[in-house]
Protein backbone atom coordinates (compact mmCIF):
# COMPACT_ATOMS: atom_id res chain seq x y z
CA UNK A 1 0.00 0.00 0.00
CA UNK A 2 2.54 2.56 1.17
CA UNK A 3 4.76 1.69 -1.45
CA UNK A 4 1.91 2.26 -4.58
CA UNK A 5 1.23 5.67 -2.85
CA UNK A 6 5.15 6.57 -2.74
CA UNK A 7 5.25 5.42 -6.60
CA UNK A 8 2.64 7.30 -7.41
CA UNK A 9 3.19 10.77 -5.60
CA UNK A 10 6.49 11.68 -8.05
CA UNK A 11 4.19 10.64 -11.10
CA UNK A 12 1.73 13.22 -10.41
CA UNK A 13 4.46 15.72 -9.34
CA UNK A 14 6.12 15.29 -12.26
CA UNK A 15 2.32 15.74 -14.43
CA UNK A 16 2.02 18.95 -12.86
CA UNK A 17 5.28 20.24 -13.62
CA UNK A 18 5.33 19.51 -17.53
CA UNK A 19 1.49 21.44 -17.62
CA UNK A 20 3.15 24.03 -16.03
CA UNK A 21 6.38 24.20 -18.37
CA UNK A 22 3.63 23.84 -21.57
CA UNK A 23 1.94 26.53 -20.35
CA UNK A 24 5.19 28.75 -20.92
CA UNK A 25 6.10 27.29 -23.85
CA UNK A 26 2.35 28.68 -25.01
CA UNK A 27 3.03 32.21 -23.78
CA UNK A 28 6.18 32.44 -25.84
CA UNK A 29 4.66 31.68 -28.78
CA UNK A 30 1.77 34.13 -28.35
CA UNK A 31 4.10 36.84 -27.86
CA UNK A 32 6.53 36.08 -30.91
CA UNK A 33 3.89 34.55 -33.20
CA UNK A 34 6.94 34.68 -36.26
CA UNK A 35 9.78 32.61 -34.96
CA UNK A 36 7.15 30.61 -33.44
CA UNK A 37 5.29 30.43 -36.45
CA UNK A 38 7.87 28.53 -38.77
CA UNK A 39 7.74 25.24 -36.68
CA UNK A 40 3.97 25.55 -36.04
CA UNK A 41 3.52 25.63 -39.90
CA UNK A 42 6.47 23.21 -40.50
CA UNK A 43 4.03 20.62 -37.85
CA UNK A 44 1.25 21.51 -39.94
CA UNK A 45 1.34 18.68 -42.55
CA UNK A 46 1.58 16.15 -39.59
CA UNK A 47 -2.05 16.83 -38.53
CA UNK A 48 -3.99 16.04 -42.04
CA UNK A 49 -1.50 13.51 -42.72
CA UNK A 50 -2.97 11.47 -39.74
CA UNK A 51 -6.23 12.92 -41.17
CA UNK A 52 -5.59 11.15 -44.59
CA UNK A 53 -4.58 7.91 -42.62
CA UNK A 54 -7.74 7.50 -40.70
CA UNK A 55 -9.52 8.37 -43.76
CA UNK A 56 -7.73 5.61 -45.61
CA UNK A 57 -8.96 3.02 -42.43
CA UNK A 58 -12.22 4.36 -42.36
CA UNK A 59 -12.06 3.48 -45.93
CA UNK A 60 -10.69 0.07 -46.00
CA UNK A 61 -13.54 -0.54 -42.86
CA UNK A 62 -16.06 0.10 -44.96
CA UNK A 63 -14.43 -1.93 -47.94
CA UNK A 64 -14.34 -5.02 -45.09
CA UNK A 65 -17.53 -4.28 -43.88
CA UNK A 66 -18.88 -4.73 -47.21
CA UNK A 67 -16.31 -7.70 -48.28
CA UNK A 68 -16.19 -9.49 -45.86
CA UNK A 69 -19.40 -11.24 -45.10
CA UNK A 70 -19.66 -12.55 -48.44
CA UNK A 71 -16.22 -13.65 -49.21
CA UNK A 72 -17.41 -15.33 -45.56
CA UNK A 73 -20.15 -17.23 -46.99
CA UNK A 74 -18.95 -18.02 -50.08
CA UNK A 75 -16.11 -19.36 -47.97
CA UNK A 76 -18.42 -21.36 -45.82
CA UNK A 77 -19.78 -23.23 -49.08
CA UNK A 78 -16.36 -24.07 -50.40
CA UNK A 79 -15.62 -25.84 -47.02
CA UNK A 80 -18.89 -27.36 -46.95
CA UNK A 81 -18.59 -28.60 -50.37
CA UNK A 82 -15.03 -30.21 -49.35
CA UNK A 83 -16.02 -31.98 -46.46
CA UNK A 84 -18.61 -33.49 -48.42
CA UNK A 85 -16.38 -34.77 -50.51
CA UNK A 86 -13.37 -35.94 -48.44
CA UNK A 87 -15.39 -39.06 -48.65
CA UNK A 88 -15.30 -40.07 -52.19
CA UNK A 89 -18.53 -40.32 -53.98
CA UNK A 90 -19.64 -38.97 -56.78
CA UNK A 91 -19.78 -35.47 -56.77
CA UNK A 92 -16.23 -34.01 -57.43
CA UNK A 93 -13.84 -31.75 -54.40
CA UNK A 94 -13.66 -28.24 -54.97
CA UNK A 95 -9.81 -28.04 -56.01
CA UNK A 96 -11.01 -31.34 -58.32
CA UNK A 97 -13.78 -28.87 -60.00
CA UNK A 98 -11.54 -25.80 -59.81
CA UNK A 99 -8.15 -27.46 -62.04
CA UNK A 100 -11.17 -28.77 -64.30
CA UNK A 101 -12.51 -24.79 -64.71
CA UNK A 102 -9.00 -23.40 -65.81
CA UNK A 103 -8.82 -26.39 -68.48
CA UNK A 104 -11.87 -25.48 -69.25
CA UNK A 105 -12.19 -21.79 -69.21
CA UNK A 106 -8.26 -21.50 -71.20
CA UNK A 107 -10.28 -22.48 -74.54
CA UNK A 108 -14.13 -21.66 -73.92
CA UNK A 109 -14.05 -20.74 -78.11
CA UNK A 110 -12.98 -23.99 -79.39
CA UNK A 111 -15.29 -26.13 -82.20
CA UNK A 112 -14.68 -29.75 -82.92
CA UNK A 113 -17.83 -30.66 -84.34
CA UNK A 114 -21.40 -29.68 -83.49
CA UNK A 115 -21.53 -31.56 -80.40
CA UNK A 116 -18.17 -30.49 -79.08
CA UNK A 117 -17.84 -26.85 -78.65
CA UNK A 118 -16.15 -24.60 -76.00
CA UNK A 119 -18.29 -23.29 -73.35
CA UNK A 120 -18.46 -20.29 -74.54
CA UNK A 121 -20.16 -21.24 -77.79
CA UNK A 122 -22.94 -23.30 -75.58
CA UNK A 123 -23.91 -19.84 -72.90
CA UNK A 124 -23.85 -17.70 -76.06
CA UNK A 125 -26.06 -19.81 -78.32
CA UNK A 126 -28.79 -20.23 -74.93
CA UNK A 127 -28.39 -16.52 -74.54
CA UNK A 128 -29.10 -15.87 -78.39
CA UNK A 129 -32.22 -18.66 -77.99
CA UNK A 130 -32.99 -16.46 -75.15
CA UNK A 131 -32.33 -13.14 -76.37
CA UNK A 132 -34.76 -14.49 -79.60
CA UNK A 133 -37.25 -15.62 -77.54
CA UNK A 134 -37.34 -13.21 -75.54
CA UNK A 135 -37.27 -10.53 -77.92
CA UNK A 136 -40.21 -11.37 -79.81
CA UNK A 137 -42.18 -11.98 -76.40
CA UNK A 138 -41.47 -8.20 -75.66
CA UNK A 139 -42.67 -7.29 -79.18
CA UNK A 140 -45.87 -8.90 -78.74
CA UNK A 141 -46.70 -8.72 -74.88
CA UNK A 142 -45.68 -4.63 -74.34
CA UNK A 143 -47.73 -3.64 -76.92
CA UNK A 144 -50.50 -6.46 -76.05
CA UNK A 145 -50.32 -4.96 -72.27
CA UNK A 146 -50.86 -1.47 -73.34
CA UNK A 147 -54.01 -2.54 -75.12
CA UNK A 148 -55.05 -4.37 -72.22
CA UNK A 149 -54.88 -1.24 -69.78
CA UNK A 150 -56.05 1.00 -72.04
CA UNK A 151 -59.33 -1.10 -72.90
CA UNK A 152 -60.70 -2.22 -70.13
CA UNK A 153 -63.09 -4.64 -72.54
CA UNK A 154 -59.75 -6.31 -74.09
CA UNK A 155 -58.83 -6.71 -69.92
CA UNK A 156 -61.79 -8.23 -69.05
CA UNK A 157 -62.36 -10.89 -72.35
CA UNK A 158 -58.15 -11.95 -71.64
CA UNK A 159 -57.76 -11.52 -68.36
CA UNK A 160 -59.37 -15.21 -67.78
CA UNK A 161 -57.20 -16.55 -70.73
CA UNK A 162 -54.09 -15.34 -69.10
CA UNK A 163 -54.47 -16.40 -65.85
CA UNK A 164 -55.22 -19.73 -67.22
CA UNK A 165 -52.16 -20.31 -69.15
CA UNK A 166 -49.73 -18.06 -66.95
CA UNK A 167 -49.01 -20.87 -64.18
CA UNK A 168 -48.11 -23.46 -66.95
CA UNK A 169 -44.76 -24.77 -67.18
CA UNK A 170 -43.33 -23.70 -70.22
CA UNK A 171 -41.84 -27.01 -70.72
CA UNK A 172 -45.59 -28.36 -71.83
CA UNK A 173 -45.61 -25.98 -74.02
CA UNK A 174 -42.44 -27.53 -75.71
CA UNK A 175 -44.39 -30.35 -77.60
CA UNK A 176 -46.54 -27.97 -79.08
CA UNK A 177 -43.38 -25.72 -80.48
CA UNK A 178 -42.00 -29.19 -81.95
CA UNK A 179 -45.04 -30.35 -83.55
CA UNK A 180 -45.64 -26.81 -85.02
CA UNK A 181 -42.25 -25.93 -86.35
CA UNK A 182 -40.47 -29.58 -86.53
CA UNK A 183 -37.57 -28.20 -85.55
CA UNK A 184 -35.67 -28.32 -82.37
CA UNK A 185 -34.20 -24.95 -82.00
CA UNK A 186 -37.71 -23.01 -82.90
CA UNK A 187 -39.46 -24.88 -80.35
CA UNK A 188 -37.27 -23.75 -77.18
CA UNK A 189 -37.20 -19.96 -78.89
CA UNK A 190 -41.24 -20.46 -78.60
CA UNK A 191 -40.89 -22.09 -75.26
CA UNK A 192 -38.44 -19.36 -73.85
CA UNK A 193 -41.57 -16.52 -75.77
CA UNK A 194 -44.33 -18.25 -73.95
CA UNK A 195 -42.69 -18.13 -70.72
CA UNK A 196 -41.48 -14.43 -70.95
CA UNK A 197 -44.59 -12.70 -72.68
CA UNK A 198 -46.92 -13.05 -69.53
CA UNK A 199 -44.85 -10.90 -66.88
CA UNK A 200 -44.00 -8.37 -69.87
CA UNK A 201 -47.94 -8.35 -70.38
CA UNK A 202 -49.44 -7.81 -66.97
CA UNK A 203 -47.02 -5.17 -65.82
CA UNK A 204 -47.34 -3.14 -68.76
CA UNK A 205 -51.31 -3.31 -68.51
CA UNK A 206 -50.88 -2.95 -64.57
CA UNK A 207 -48.61 0.29 -65.40
CA UNK A 208 -51.34 1.60 -67.98
CA UNK A 209 -53.94 1.30 -65.00
CA UNK A 210 -51.96 2.47 -62.81
CA UNK A 211 -51.41 6.10 -64.32
CA UNK A 212 -52.67 8.35 -61.92
CA UNK A 213 -55.54 10.24 -62.84
CA UNK A 214 -53.94 13.82 -63.00
CA UNK A 215 -51.61 12.94 -65.78
CA UNK A 216 -54.80 12.05 -67.55
CA UNK A 217 -56.73 14.86 -66.12
CA UNK A 218 -54.07 17.40 -67.63
CA UNK A 219 -54.00 15.12 -71.04
CA UNK A 220 -57.74 15.71 -71.07
CA UNK A 221 -57.47 20.13 -70.32
CA UNK A 222 -54.87 19.92 -72.87
CA UNK A 223 -57.12 17.77 -75.29
CA UNK A 224 -54.03 16.21 -76.40
CA UNK A 225 -53.84 13.96 -79.20
CA UNK A 226 -54.18 9.99 -79.08
CA UNK A 227 -50.14 10.13 -79.91
CA UNK A 228 -48.98 13.17 -77.25
CA UNK A 229 -50.99 11.12 -74.47
CA UNK A 230 -48.84 8.08 -75.19
CA UNK A 231 -45.17 9.69 -75.99
CA UNK A 232 -45.31 12.15 -73.46
CA UNK A 233 -47.76 10.41 -70.63
CA UNK A 234 -48.74 6.82 -70.71
CA UNK A 235 -45.35 5.44 -71.75
CA UNK A 236 -43.10 7.56 -69.41
CA UNK A 237 -45.51 6.52 -67.02
CA UNK A 238 -45.69 2.81 -67.93
CA UNK A 239 -41.64 2.22 -68.71
CA UNK A 240 -40.82 1.28 -64.79
CA UNK A 241 -43.26 -1.44 -64.20
CA UNK A 242 -42.77 -2.48 -68.16
CA UNK A 243 -39.26 -2.80 -66.79
CA UNK A 244 -40.10 -4.39 -64.16
CA UNK A 245 -41.80 -7.07 -66.09
CA UNK A 246 -39.22 -7.23 -68.54
CA UNK A 247 -36.43 -8.42 -65.50
CA UNK A 248 -38.83 -11.13 -64.15
CA UNK A 249 -39.45 -12.12 -67.80
CA UNK A 250 -35.33 -12.54 -68.16
CA UNK A 251 -35.37 -14.55 -65.04
CA UNK A 252 -37.69 -16.74 -65.80
CA UNK A 253 -36.30 -16.86 -69.67
CA UNK A 254 -32.92 -17.89 -68.52
CA UNK A 255 -34.20 -20.24 -66.06
CA UNK A 256 -36.15 -21.90 -68.86
CA UNK A 257 -33.53 -21.99 -71.26
CA UNK A 258 -31.50 -24.39 -69.52
CA UNK A 259 -34.33 -27.52 -69.16
CA UNK A 260 -35.68 -26.86 -72.62
CA UNK A 261 -32.43 -27.30 -74.10
CA UNK A 262 -31.61 -30.53 -72.30
CA UNK A 263 -34.68 -31.96 -73.66
CA UNK A 264 -34.20 -30.21 -77.39
CA UNK A 265 -30.10 -30.82 -77.69
CA UNK A 266 -27.81 -28.95 -80.08
CA UNK A 267 -25.52 -26.21 -78.55
CA UNK A 268 -26.60 -24.53 -75.36
CA UNK A 269 -25.72 -24.33 -71.83
CA UNK A 270 -28.35 -26.88 -70.96
CA UNK A 271 -27.44 -29.35 -73.49
CA UNK A 272 -23.80 -28.70 -73.01
CA UNK A 273 -24.98 -29.93 -69.01
CA UNK A 274 -26.63 -33.19 -70.33
CA UNK A 275 -24.01 -34.06 -72.03
CA UNK A 276 -21.55 -33.28 -69.67
CA UNK A 277 -23.64 -35.96 -67.22
CA UNK A 278 -23.98 -38.73 -69.87
CA UNK A 279 -19.95 -38.17 -69.85
CA UNK A 280 -20.02 -38.15 -66.14
CA UNK A 281 -17.96 -35.25 -66.27
CA UNK A 282 -19.28 -34.06 -63.00
CA UNK A 283 -16.69 -31.03 -62.14
CA UNK A 284 -18.01 -29.83 -65.97
CA UNK A 285 -21.76 -29.55 -64.83
CA UNK A 286 -20.56 -27.86 -61.16
CA UNK A 287 -18.86 -25.19 -63.05
CA UNK A 288 -22.05 -25.11 -65.35
CA UNK A 289 -23.97 -24.22 -62.60
CA UNK A 290 -21.97 -21.67 -61.51
CA UNK A 291 -22.01 -20.36 -65.25
CA UNK A 292 -25.65 -20.28 -65.24
CA UNK A 293 -25.54 -18.11 -61.70
CA UNK A 294 -23.25 -15.66 -62.92
CA UNK A 295 -24.97 -15.07 -66.16
CA UNK A 296 -28.30 -14.80 -64.77
CA UNK A 297 -26.84 -12.71 -61.84
CA UNK A 298 -25.18 -10.15 -64.79
CA UNK A 299 -28.71 -9.88 -66.57
CA UNK A 300 -30.54 -9.48 -63.90
CA UNK A 301 -28.27 -6.69 -62.79
CA UNK A 302 -27.86 -5.28 -65.92
CA UNK A 303 -31.53 -4.61 -65.89
CA UNK A 304 -32.05 -3.60 -62.59
CA UNK A 305 -29.39 -0.35 -63.90
CA UNK A 306 -31.60 0.21 -66.47
CA UNK A 307 -34.93 0.54 -64.38
CA UNK A 308 -32.94 2.51 -61.99
CA UNK A 309 -32.50 5.04 -64.59
CA UNK A 310 -35.73 5.67 -65.62
CA UNK A 311 -37.23 5.69 -62.54
CA UNK A 312 -38.63 9.13 -62.24
CA UNK A 313 -39.80 8.56 -58.73
CA UNK A 314 -36.35 7.72 -57.44
CA UNK A 315 -34.78 10.28 -59.33
CA UNK B 1 -72.42 44.77 -66.72
CA UNK B 2 -68.94 42.52 -68.15
CA UNK B 3 -69.64 39.95 -70.33
CA UNK B 4 -70.12 36.48 -69.27
CA UNK B 5 -67.67 33.96 -69.73
CA UNK B 6 -69.35 31.20 -67.98
CA UNK B 7 -73.13 30.86 -66.96
CA UNK B 8 -74.36 27.97 -64.91
CA UNK B 9 -77.88 27.24 -64.74
CA UNK B 10 -79.89 24.92 -61.80
CA UNK B 11 -76.82 22.65 -61.89
CA UNK B 12 -77.52 19.63 -60.30
CA UNK B 13 -74.65 16.37 -59.98
CA UNK B 14 -75.69 12.84 -58.78
CA UNK B 15 -73.48 10.10 -58.69
CA UNK B 16 -74.48 6.08 -58.63
CA UNK B 17 -72.98 4.58 -55.85
CA UNK B 18 -73.81 0.59 -54.37
CA UNK B 19 -75.85 2.76 -51.78
CA UNK B 20 -78.35 4.09 -54.28
CA UNK B 21 -77.78 7.72 -56.50
CA UNK B 22 -75.65 10.54 -54.23
CA UNK B 23 -76.61 14.24 -54.78
CA UNK B 24 -73.81 15.96 -54.51
CA UNK B 25 -75.11 19.59 -56.03
CA UNK B 26 -78.22 20.61 -56.82
CA UNK B 27 -79.32 23.99 -58.28
CA UNK B 28 -76.35 25.83 -58.53
CA UNK B 29 -76.84 28.86 -60.34
CA UNK B 30 -73.75 31.03 -60.96
CA UNK B 31 -72.45 33.49 -63.31
CA UNK B 32 -68.66 34.15 -63.60
CA UNK B 33 -67.95 37.48 -65.23
CA UNK B 34 -64.77 38.35 -67.80
CA UNK B 35 -62.04 39.56 -65.63
CA UNK B 36 -63.87 38.65 -62.29
CA UNK B 37 -62.04 36.73 -59.31
CA UNK B 38 -64.45 34.19 -57.29
CA UNK B 39 -63.57 31.95 -54.79
CA UNK B 40 -65.33 28.35 -53.67
CA UNK B 41 -65.90 28.13 -50.14
CA UNK B 42 -67.39 25.74 -47.72
CA UNK B 43 -66.61 22.84 -45.62
CA UNK B 44 -64.75 19.75 -46.93
CA UNK B 45 -67.30 17.63 -49.10
CA UNK B 46 -69.28 20.11 -50.30
CA UNK B 47 -69.22 19.58 -53.77
CA UNK B 48 -66.66 22.70 -54.26
CA UNK B 49 -63.86 20.93 -56.11
CA UNK B 50 -67.25 18.90 -58.02
CA UNK B 51 -68.45 22.28 -59.19
CA UNK B 52 -65.04 23.47 -60.30
CA UNK B 53 -64.66 20.19 -62.24
CA UNK B 54 -68.11 20.61 -63.71
CA UNK B 55 -66.49 23.82 -64.99
CA UNK B 56 -63.62 22.83 -66.39
CA UNK B 57 -65.88 19.30 -68.08
CA UNK B 58 -63.77 17.11 -66.77
CA UNK B 59 -67.17 15.83 -65.42
CA UNK B 60 -70.53 16.61 -66.93
CA UNK B 61 -73.45 17.75 -64.76
CA UNK B 62 -76.07 15.21 -64.35
CA UNK B 63 -79.03 18.37 -64.75
CA UNK B 64 -78.70 22.27 -66.09
CA UNK B 65 -77.11 23.67 -68.31
CA UNK B 66 -73.14 25.10 -68.10
CA UNK B 67 -72.05 27.07 -70.98
CA UNK B 68 -68.49 29.35 -71.68
CA UNK B 69 -68.83 32.23 -73.99
CA UNK B 70 -72.79 31.19 -75.06
CA UNK B 71 -71.46 27.64 -75.82
CA UNK B 72 -72.20 24.26 -73.90
CA UNK B 73 -69.62 22.99 -72.07
CA UNK B 74 -69.38 19.26 -73.27
CA UNK B 75 -65.82 18.56 -72.36
CA UNK B 76 -62.80 20.04 -71.09
CA UNK B 77 -60.56 22.52 -72.64
CA UNK B 78 -57.58 24.79 -73.29
CA UNK B 79 -59.88 27.59 -73.14
CA UNK B 80 -60.81 26.79 -69.27
CA UNK B 81 -56.82 26.03 -67.86
CA UNK B 82 -57.15 23.96 -64.74
CA UNK B 83 -54.12 24.58 -62.17
CA UNK B 84 -54.78 21.33 -59.96
CA UNK B 85 -53.79 21.30 -56.42
CA UNK B 86 -50.88 18.66 -56.24
CA UNK B 87 -49.50 20.69 -59.73
CA UNK B 88 -49.79 17.71 -61.47
CA UNK B 89 -46.45 18.60 -63.20
CA UNK B 90 -45.04 15.39 -65.65
CA UNK B 91 -42.11 13.99 -63.56
CA UNK B 92 -40.14 13.15 -66.50
CA UNK B 93 -40.42 16.68 -68.00
CA UNK B 94 -38.68 19.48 -67.27
CA UNK B 95 -40.20 22.78 -66.10
CA UNK B 96 -39.83 24.56 -69.68
CA UNK B 97 -41.03 21.12 -71.65
CA UNK B 98 -44.12 21.04 -69.09
CA UNK B 99 -45.32 24.33 -70.11
CA UNK B 100 -44.05 23.84 -73.39
CA UNK B 101 -46.82 20.66 -73.92
CA UNK B 102 -49.53 23.51 -73.20
CA UNK B 103 -47.91 25.89 -75.38
CA UNK B 104 -47.41 23.46 -78.08
CA UNK B 105 -51.19 22.03 -78.24
CA UNK B 106 -52.51 25.57 -78.30
CA UNK B 107 -50.44 27.38 -80.64
CA UNK B 108 -48.55 25.30 -82.65
CA UNK B 109 -51.47 25.32 -85.28
CA UNK B 110 -50.14 29.22 -85.76
CA UNK B 111 -47.01 29.98 -84.79
CA UNK B 112 -43.25 28.43 -85.09
CA UNK B 113 -41.28 26.59 -82.66
CA UNK B 114 -39.73 30.21 -81.96
CA UNK B 115 -42.58 31.76 -81.07
CA UNK B 116 -43.60 28.78 -79.16
CA UNK B 117 -40.36 28.76 -77.07
CA UNK B 118 -40.51 32.09 -76.65
CA UNK B 119 -44.50 32.03 -75.20
CA UNK B 120 -43.22 29.23 -72.60
CA UNK B 121 -40.00 31.54 -71.51
CA UNK B 122 -42.48 34.31 -70.57
CA UNK B 123 -44.77 32.42 -69.14
CA UNK B 124 -42.09 31.09 -66.60
CA UNK B 125 -40.90 34.65 -66.76
CA UNK B 126 -43.98 35.23 -65.79
CA UNK B 127 -44.14 33.42 -62.27
CA UNK B 128 -40.62 34.05 -61.74
CA UNK B 129 -38.73 30.53 -62.48
CA UNK B 130 -37.01 31.75 -65.57
CA UNK B 131 -33.51 30.16 -63.73
CA UNK B 132 -34.98 26.70 -63.07
CA UNK B 133 -36.58 26.23 -66.59
CA UNK B 134 -33.92 23.20 -67.24
CA UNK B 135 -34.86 21.38 -63.44
CA UNK B 136 -37.13 18.91 -63.36
CA UNK B 137 -40.29 18.72 -60.81
CA UNK B 138 -38.37 16.37 -58.42
CA UNK B 139 -35.65 18.94 -58.08
CA UNK B 140 -37.70 22.17 -57.10
CA UNK B 141 -39.54 23.24 -53.71
CA UNK B 142 -43.28 22.89 -53.57
CA UNK B 143 -44.30 26.25 -53.92
CA UNK B 144 -42.02 26.41 -57.11
CA UNK B 145 -43.69 23.22 -58.81
CA UNK B 146 -47.27 25.02 -58.10
CA UNK B 147 -45.72 28.41 -59.92
CA UNK B 148 -44.81 26.19 -62.84
CA UNK B 149 -48.32 24.35 -62.48
CA UNK B 150 -49.95 28.38 -62.96
CA UNK B 151 -47.59 29.43 -65.66
CA UNK B 152 -48.84 25.99 -67.67
CA UNK B 153 -52.43 27.37 -67.18
CA UNK B 154 -51.47 30.96 -68.41
CA UNK B 155 -49.34 29.84 -71.12
CA UNK B 156 -52.31 29.03 -72.63
CA UNK B 157 -54.04 32.51 -72.35
CA UNK B 158 -57.13 30.82 -70.97
CA UNK B 159 -60.32 32.48 -70.72
CA UNK B 160 -60.75 31.79 -67.42
CA UNK B 161 -58.57 30.33 -65.19
CA UNK B 162 -59.37 27.66 -63.07
CA UNK B 163 -57.41 26.57 -59.77
CA UNK B 164 -58.47 23.77 -56.85
CA UNK B 165 -57.12 24.35 -54.02
CA UNK B 166 -53.89 25.41 -55.52
CA UNK B 167 -52.20 26.61 -52.26
CA UNK B 168 -53.30 24.06 -50.14
CA UNK B 169 -50.46 21.69 -49.87
CA UNK B 170 -48.14 24.70 -49.10
CA UNK B 171 -46.73 26.05 -46.16
CA UNK B 172 -48.24 29.55 -44.78
CA UNK B 173 -45.48 31.65 -45.53
CA UNK B 174 -45.54 30.51 -49.05
CA UNK B 175 -48.68 30.53 -49.50
CA UNK B 176 -48.88 34.32 -48.57
CA UNK B 177 -45.98 34.74 -51.29
CA UNK B 178 -47.94 32.88 -53.81
CA UNK B 179 -51.41 34.88 -53.47
CA UNK B 180 -49.60 38.01 -53.78
CA UNK B 181 -47.44 37.18 -56.87
CA UNK B 182 -50.79 35.63 -57.82
CA UNK B 183 -52.64 38.80 -57.54
CA UNK B 184 -50.22 40.57 -59.33
CA UNK B 185 -50.47 38.32 -62.28
CA UNK B 186 -54.14 38.16 -62.50
CA UNK B 187 -53.83 42.29 -62.41
CA UNK B 188 -51.51 42.09 -65.29
CA UNK B 189 -52.87 39.87 -67.80
CA UNK B 190 -56.81 40.52 -66.52
CA UNK B 191 -57.42 36.90 -66.48
CA UNK B 192 -60.98 35.59 -65.14
CA UNK B 193 -60.40 33.04 -62.23
CA UNK B 194 -62.30 30.54 -60.09
CA UNK B 195 -60.42 29.26 -57.35
CA UNK B 196 -61.69 26.28 -54.53
CA UNK B 197 -60.20 27.50 -51.71
CA UNK B 198 -60.79 26.40 -47.60
CA UNK B 199 -58.94 29.25 -46.00
CA UNK B 200 -61.28 32.65 -44.97
CA UNK B 201 -58.47 35.44 -45.83
CA UNK B 202 -56.95 33.52 -48.80
CA UNK B 203 -60.80 33.88 -50.36
CA UNK B 204 -61.12 37.42 -49.19
CA UNK B 205 -57.86 38.84 -50.37
CA UNK B 206 -58.05 37.23 -53.77
CA UNK B 207 -61.94 37.29 -54.70
CA UNK B 208 -64.00 39.73 -56.23
CA UNK B 209 -66.97 37.56 -54.76
CA UNK B 210 -66.94 34.75 -52.82
CA UNK B 211 -69.76 32.53 -52.99
CA UNK B 212 -70.50 30.05 -50.10
CA UNK B 213 -71.45 26.52 -50.27
CA UNK B 214 -73.75 25.47 -48.03
CA UNK B 215 -73.12 21.42 -46.49
CA UNK B 216 -73.17 18.56 -48.68
CA UNK B 217 -74.77 16.22 -49.64
CA UNK B 218 -77.16 17.99 -52.07
CA UNK B 219 -75.02 20.81 -51.73
CA UNK B 220 -75.99 24.30 -53.21
CA UNK B 221 -74.73 28.24 -52.94
CA UNK B 222 -75.75 29.23 -49.74
CA UNK B 223 -74.72 33.19 -49.97
CA UNK B 224 -72.44 35.22 -52.31
CA UNK B 225 -70.54 37.72 -50.46
CA UNK B 226 -69.10 40.95 -52.90
CA UNK B 227 -65.75 41.92 -51.75
CA UNK B 228 -65.94 45.64 -52.39
CA UNK B 229 -62.07 46.16 -51.40
CA UNK B 230 -60.00 48.59 -53.77
CA UNK B 231 -57.13 46.30 -55.73
CA UNK B 232 -54.19 46.37 -55.91
CA UNK B 233 -54.65 45.21 -52.07
CA UNK B 234 -51.90 44.89 -49.97
CA UNK B 235 -52.09 42.05 -47.23
CA UNK B 236 -50.90 44.32 -44.61
CA UNK B 237 -52.77 47.12 -44.87
CA UNK B 238 -55.77 45.13 -44.88
CA UNK B 239 -55.24 43.66 -41.73
CA UNK B 240 -56.69 46.70 -40.23
CA UNK B 241 -58.95 47.20 -42.69
CA UNK B 242 -62.47 47.38 -41.51
CA UNK B 243 -64.37 46.40 -45.13
CA UNK B 244 -61.72 43.39 -44.69
CA UNK B 245 -62.91 42.00 -41.30
CA UNK B 246 -66.32 42.06 -42.15
CA UNK B 247 -65.96 40.45 -45.39
CA UNK B 248 -63.90 37.82 -43.08
CA UNK B 249 -66.51 37.90 -40.56
CA UNK B 250 -69.64 37.40 -42.74
CA UNK B 251 -67.96 33.64 -44.37
CA UNK B 252 -66.83 32.91 -40.82
CA UNK B 253 -70.23 33.43 -39.62
CA UNK B 254 -71.68 31.45 -42.62
CA UNK B 255 -69.40 28.38 -42.24
CA UNK B 256 -68.97 27.99 -38.68
CA UNK B 257 -73.14 29.43 -37.47
CA UNK B 258 -75.17 28.89 -40.31
CA UNK B 259 -73.32 25.64 -41.79
CA UNK B 260 -71.90 24.14 -38.77
CA UNK B 261 -70.83 20.27 -39.11
CA UNK B 262 -72.47 18.45 -36.23
CA UNK B 263 -69.75 16.25 -36.89
CA UNK B 264 -66.40 17.33 -38.44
Amino acid sequence: MSAAAMTDQPVKELGEGEAGKAVEAGRVASYKPAVVGAPVMAAAPAPTGAGLGERLQVALQALLRAFVPPVAGLALLIGLWHLATLNGGGIPSPGKTWDAAVVLFSDPFYREGPNDQGIGWNVLASLQRVGMGFGIAALVGIPAGFLLGRFAILSRMLNPIISLLRPVSPLAWLPIGLLVFQRADPAATWTIFICSIWPMVLNTAQGVTRVPQDYLNVARVLKLSEWKVFTKILFPAVLPYMLTGIRLSIGTAWLVIVAAEMLTGGVGIGFWVWDEWNNLKVEHIIIAIFVIGIVGLALEQALMLLARRFNYESR
Amino acid sequence: MSKKIVQIENVGQTFATKKGTFTALRDIHLDIHEGESVSLIGHSGCGKSTLLNLIAGLTLPSTGVMLCEGREIAGPGPERAVVFQNHSLLPWLTCFDNVYLAVERVFSAKEGKVKLKERTREALALVGLSHAESKYPHEISGGMKQRVGIARALSMQPRILLMDEPFGALDALTRANLQDELMKILAATRATMVMVTHDVDEAVLLSDRVVMLTNGPAATVGEILDVKLERPRDRLALAHDPVFGNCRAAIMEFLYQKQLRVAA
